[in-house]
């Protein structure tokens, strides 16, 4: 079973040096993309290769490439950013990438760059991943060193200059226009949209920004071609995919697999199975906003297209476990509390609806809540949902208490008839806050 | 008033972006870098240095929150509370820190040693529970090692 994007990561070793890097075939797509191919040409094979971001939403990279403006009319210069900000709870899997292998998101991201004709790159990364930052300016320096970097590479006219940014927290760096205002120094709202960021992003030149794992994919894609990445996957959606899973199961980790291996595989073969004494009740299939699947939906394949149509998505790909012995409330009360903190406060439904939300989950929770909660919860799922917000974050804050509310009504029914959170031994009546 | 070192480190970050302005989040780090945190006094010095009112750079100050307006102590401990933390059980590392350091989340020890702080996802559910201190990641957590982590910080 080929994986491309890990092959050469050993856990607990360092990252291949840039010598190390090349003696196993690093770099070779980018003197093959500035000796054979064109940027026209690359925008196309990637394309063709059905590569989707692996940021979660899951859109065709080379489609998204394509409305860069492109040629000399074009406004200049452009840049290509790699969000490196992985901050979606339940989500580790870029850390992975970064810490294990900095040259190969180099240049993954230097065909991007030529690609859509960027000479500015920059790699946001956030604050926690310390090891990534030091491994990253590291790979960095050799990579300018080398001439894979900078003006002229490898005396093919090209320029290209890279510089790691790393923020200072909020969640809402990781949505691309607030992303963009956060590299330019300001507070991270997401901007209106029209105009997009590949016409008019950071400082207002066009630019692109890409998931560290879609950028990964990259070099392989142009040393294999497209055909090579769609057979990597058991599914009609293309590659291999980096899984990851949290919770009670034996062996929680990280693994590279082929696009559409069944969550049955992964929680069983690759995560151990559940822990002795805990059953399985459900899962968030790819972080903390995505809806939750259940029993029904072991079998399905983990892509882009099979979790849809379950009424989910995949997201990021890395699951995390409800077990029997986790109270769903007090789980998804978590997650609101979370989205609740980090709604950037900029429109009114996110900003006065997260925190309602959370409030009546601490009620629910605690064996406060009335019979009504419940359809204000379900009112809340529909008002802060799509269409209705200036970004995604409150619609993703909705997908997994919408769904909660679907599987588990019972659950958060027992919390109110029996005033007590099943799942806690004392059965107190705790003091309203 | 900002040092000699400051304005240099902030000179280049202000080479680097079209506007000085776009270089006050790192002109923020900078300083916070050396003070452990950012002060009004501090706060209006890169205001005049980048070009902006202290307002408008509050607002970008208090958005983040890793920068710090108010004083910390000599170590920060930030504690994971998202999702896998909470289903492998963080609460108990949170509730003993709260006792060793007799302390509650945003306080400081009297000695001036520990801030304790809550923070979302770290990114290393797989290991959870986990929490960080300065730059030092810790996970796999057991409320037993907390006494052995915390020695090292003085």
């Amino acid at each position: 079973m080929e994986k491309p994007l890990t092959q050469h990561i050993v856990p607990g070793r360092a990252p291949l040096s840039l010598k190390e890097y090349e003696k196993v075939g690093g770099y070779q797509s980018v003197r093959k993309i500035l000796k054979e191919m064109s940027p026209a040409d690359v925008q196309t094979l990637v394309k063709d290769s059905d590569l989707r971001g692996r940021g979660g939403a899951g859109f065709n990279t080379g489609l998204k490439w394509s409305f860069v403006p492109m040629g000399p009319e074009a406004a200049k210069p452009k840049y290509l950013v790699a969000n490196a900000d992985e901050m979606e709870p339940g989500t580790f899997k870029d850390r992975v990438l970064l810490e294990g292998n900095p040259h190969q998101l180099i240049e993954g991201m230097i065909v991007a760059a030529y690609a859509i004709d960027a000479s500015i790159s920059y790699i946001f990364m956030r604050w926690a991943y310390k090891v990534a930052a030091r491994e990253i300016i590291k790979a960095l320096d050799e990579a300018y060193e080398a001439g894979y970097l900078g003006e002229n590479i490898l005396g093919s006219g090209f320029n290209l200059d890279m510089h790691l940014h790393t923020g200072v927290g909020r969640y809402m760096c990781g949505e691309e226009t607030a992303l963009l205002n956060a590299l330019e120094g300001k507070r991270a709202n997401p901007r209106a949209k029209p105009p997009f960021p590949q016409v008019s992003g950071l400082f207002g030149k066009p630019t692109i920004v890409n998931n560290v794992e879609t950028l990964c994919c990259l070099p392989h894609i142009i040393n294999n071609g497209a055909e090579w990445f769609k057979g990597l996957s058991k599914t009609g959606d293309a590659g291999t995919k980096l899984y990851g899973i949290s919770g009670r199961v034996k062996t929680p980790g990280c693994w590279e697999l082929p696009m559409g291996t069944t969550i049955r595989e992964l929680i069983e073969e690759h995560g151990g199975g559940m822990q002795d004494g805990y059953l399985f009740k459900g899962l968030l299939p790819g972080g903390a906003s995505t809806d939750f699947l259940v029993e029904e939906h072991l079998d399905l394949p983990m892509d882009y297209t099979a979790i849809q149509a379950a009424g989910s998505r995949m997201g990021t790909g890395t699951m995390i476990i409800l077990d029997d012995q986790t109270c769903p409330v007090g789980f998804v009360h978590n997650l609101q509390h979370f989205f609740a903190q980090e709604s950037c406060g900029f429109c009114t439904p996110c900003r006065e609806g997260l925190p309602w939300v959370e409030k009546i989950l601490l009620a629910i929770d605690r064996g406060e809540g009335k019979p009504e909660h419940l359809l204000t919860l379900d009112f809340h799922t529909k008002y802060l949902g799509p269409g209705n917000t200036f970004c995604a974050l409150a619609p993703g804050a909705m997908e997994p208490l919408q769904s909660a509310l679907k599987y588990f009504r019972e659950d958060f029914e027992r919390h109110i008839h029996e005033h007590h959170c099943p799942w806690s031994k004392a059965k107190v009546w705790q003091p309203s806050i | 008033m900002l040092t000699t070192e400051e304005k240099h480190k902030i000179d280049h970050e202000i080479s680097l972006v079209p506007s000085p302005k776009n270089a006050c989040i790192e002109a923020l780090k900078i300083v916070q870098q050396s003070h452990g945190w950012v002060s009004d006094e501090s706060l209006q010095d890169v205001a005049d240095y980048v070009g902006m009112s202290p307002a408008e750079l509050d607002s970008v100050a208090t958005f983040y929150n890793l920068i710090f307006r108010r004083p910390v102590g000599r170590h920060v401990i930030l504690v994971c509370d998202s999702i896998s933390c909470w289903v492998m059980g963080y609460e108990s590392i949170r509730d003993q820190l709260y006792q060793k350091l007799n302390i509650k989340y945003g306080q400081t020890t009297e000695d001036g040693r520990f801030t304790l702080l809550p923070n979302c996802c770290l990114g290393t559910c797989d290991r959870a529970p986990a929490l960080m201190i300065d730059n030092d990641l810790y996970r796999d957590l057991t409320v037993e090692q907390l006494d052995e982590i915390l020695e090292k910080y003085t």
